[in-house]
């Protein structure tokens, strides 16, 4: 079942989510890519239901670009938290957004950052988080073995022993994972983890 | 003197009647009809289940190297029984795009052909085709604004545009994913199945077409609310194209022909003697 979880490393930031796209007991796409590139220094990771997840995801999108359009600078990495923080305040006594989000950034000034926001609007600046049933075995993985100053090949280690752990103990384990990645150079894919693959195709 | 004709103020619900038999049934007073019974919301709910046949379906769509195959059975079932053996659950939105029906046979219609005229509007507007992907996103965000109200839809929007074969999921969750290979409907996992294990990229038209037909008929055969006929498209840059339309008992006897047992061969020689 989902899992999405990022951490903040010395320099960078990476969030890593699974791409499985489910329906009860069917698994309909396993490369289903759950974490958006919000804008050019900034990722969003995405759990929850999937018609939530890609409209909230990409009304946010879409509204941070707006923003950079009307005022010729980026919104912060804060700032976009706090944004998404309130739109799913406001939401959430109308008709609530069911998603849990890790959004990860990179300032000039400030650096990279990581922010944890659920689906009643709960909003944390933290240095690793983590949703859905993968979080349980991330969560512990992640508080043993974190440290605040980890290269990315450490970071990336200890991200695929999170992976490791939730493909070998958890009973709905999720095939494929996503990993980006977020620094000064900007937020872009980093690799994907994957057991099965799909045996298709040259992209149409 | 006038008298002021106050009829018109009157209530029009039923007011307290000394005739009791008026209460058992639908009141004569002219206000609207109600159901007899308790359970108004649970009435409800079993009344918009009666008026959504093809809830038992199979439908499935892959790409592949020539473009893109689309099959399905062609049941509907109200509960138990079966209420047709002849739905068109393939539905033609334009000569290069094609969408499937499971769940709400009058939702999957209707939005079905209320897409079609969104998408001529856009060829219109913009003197060119609408893309596969902008006609499902379109779907999408109709169902995901009427998302919770009882829509049922999952489909899938399988064309061809300037871009080469495309193919979407589409649901009233509001969920949408790209991809090459869909199943939906009560009977996909059995359609998956054979899908899964027979399927390469680079199939002719023939291979495909055949392996959809397998498909539709290995999962009429498990799921009994799938069966009747099993119809195949393909669409291709020249537009979509029906190529067979099977009854699934037909094909029962193709692909599995019956062959006289020992046992049985026996047992008539015992009867005789």
């Amino acid at each position: 079942m989902e899992s999405v979880f990022g951490l903040v490393g010395k320099g960078f930031a990476l969030v890593v989510a699974d791409s499985s796209a489910v329906h009860s007991i069917l698994v309909h796409k396993s490369n289903e890519d759950k974490i958006m590139i919000l804008d050019s220094h900034k990722l969003m990771g995405a759990s929850g239901e999937a018609g939530d997840r890609a409209q909230f995801t990409e009304y946010i999108q879409k509204n941070v670009a707006l923003y950079q359009f009307r005022n010729g600078i980026p919104l912060t990495t804060p700032a976009a938290a706090n944004f998404t923080r309130g739109e799913l305040a406001t939401a959430l006594r109308k008709n609530p957004y069911m998603v849990n989000i890790i959004l990860a950034g990179y300032d000039k000034e400030t650096g990279p950052s990581l922010y944890f926001i659920d689906y009643i609007a709960t909003l944390h600046k933290v240095d690793k988080a983590a949703f859905g049933y993968g979080s349980y075995f991330s969560l512990a993985m992640m508080d043993r073995h974190y440290r605040n100053d980890m290269s990315v090949e450490e970071a990336i280690d200890l991200i695929d022993k999170c992976i490791m752990e939730i493909r070998s103990r958890l009973v709905v384990a999720p095939p494929n994972f996503v990993i980006k990645i977020v620094d000064k150079d900007g937020a872009r894919e980093y690799a994907w983890r994957e057991s099965i693959k799909d045996a298709s195709i040259p992209a149409a | 003197m006038m008298k002021i004709d106050f009829s018109g103020l009157e209530s029009a619900v039923l007011r307290s009647c000394p005739n009791s038999e008026l209460f058992d049934g639908i009141s004569t007073t002219p206000s609207f009809q109600i159901p007899s019974t308790t359970d108004f919301d649970g009435f409800q709910k079993e009344a918009i289940q009666m008026v959504k046949p093809a809830k038992g379906t199979t439908t499935l769509a892959f790409i592949f190297k020539e473009g893109v195959m689309v099959a399905a059975d062609s049941r509907a079932s109200m509960g138990g029984y079966i209420s047709s053996q002849s739905v068109k659950k393939i539905i033609e939105i334009n000569p290069y795009m094609l969408g499937t029906m499971a769940g709400g046979a009058a939702d999957c219609q209707f939005w079905h052909r209320n897409l079609g005229i969104k998408c001529r509007l856009h060829e219109l507007a913009n003197k060119r085709r609408i893309s596969v992907t902008g006609a499902s996103k379109l779907l999408a965000n109709i169902l995901y604004s009427y998302r919770g109200m009882g829509l049922s839809v999952g489909t899938m929007i399988a064309g061809w545009d300037e871009k080469g074969p495309g193919l979407y999921y589409v649901d009233s969750e509001g969920g949408r994913l790209k991809g090459t290979r869909f199943s939906v409907g009560s009977g996909s996992p059995y359609a998956y199945g054979v899908l899964d294990n027979g399927y390469r990229y680079d199939m002719s038209v023939e291979e495909a077409a055949e392996l959809a037909r397998r498909a539709i008929y290995h999962a009429t055969f498990r799921d009994g609310a799938s069966g009747g006929v099993a119809s195949v498209y393909y669409v291709g840059p020249e537009g979509w194209k029906k190529l067979s339309g099977d009854d699934v008992g037909e094909l029962h006897y193709m692909y599995y022909p019956v062959e006289p047992t020992a046992v049985e061969q026996e047992m008539t020689e015992v009867s005789v003697a």
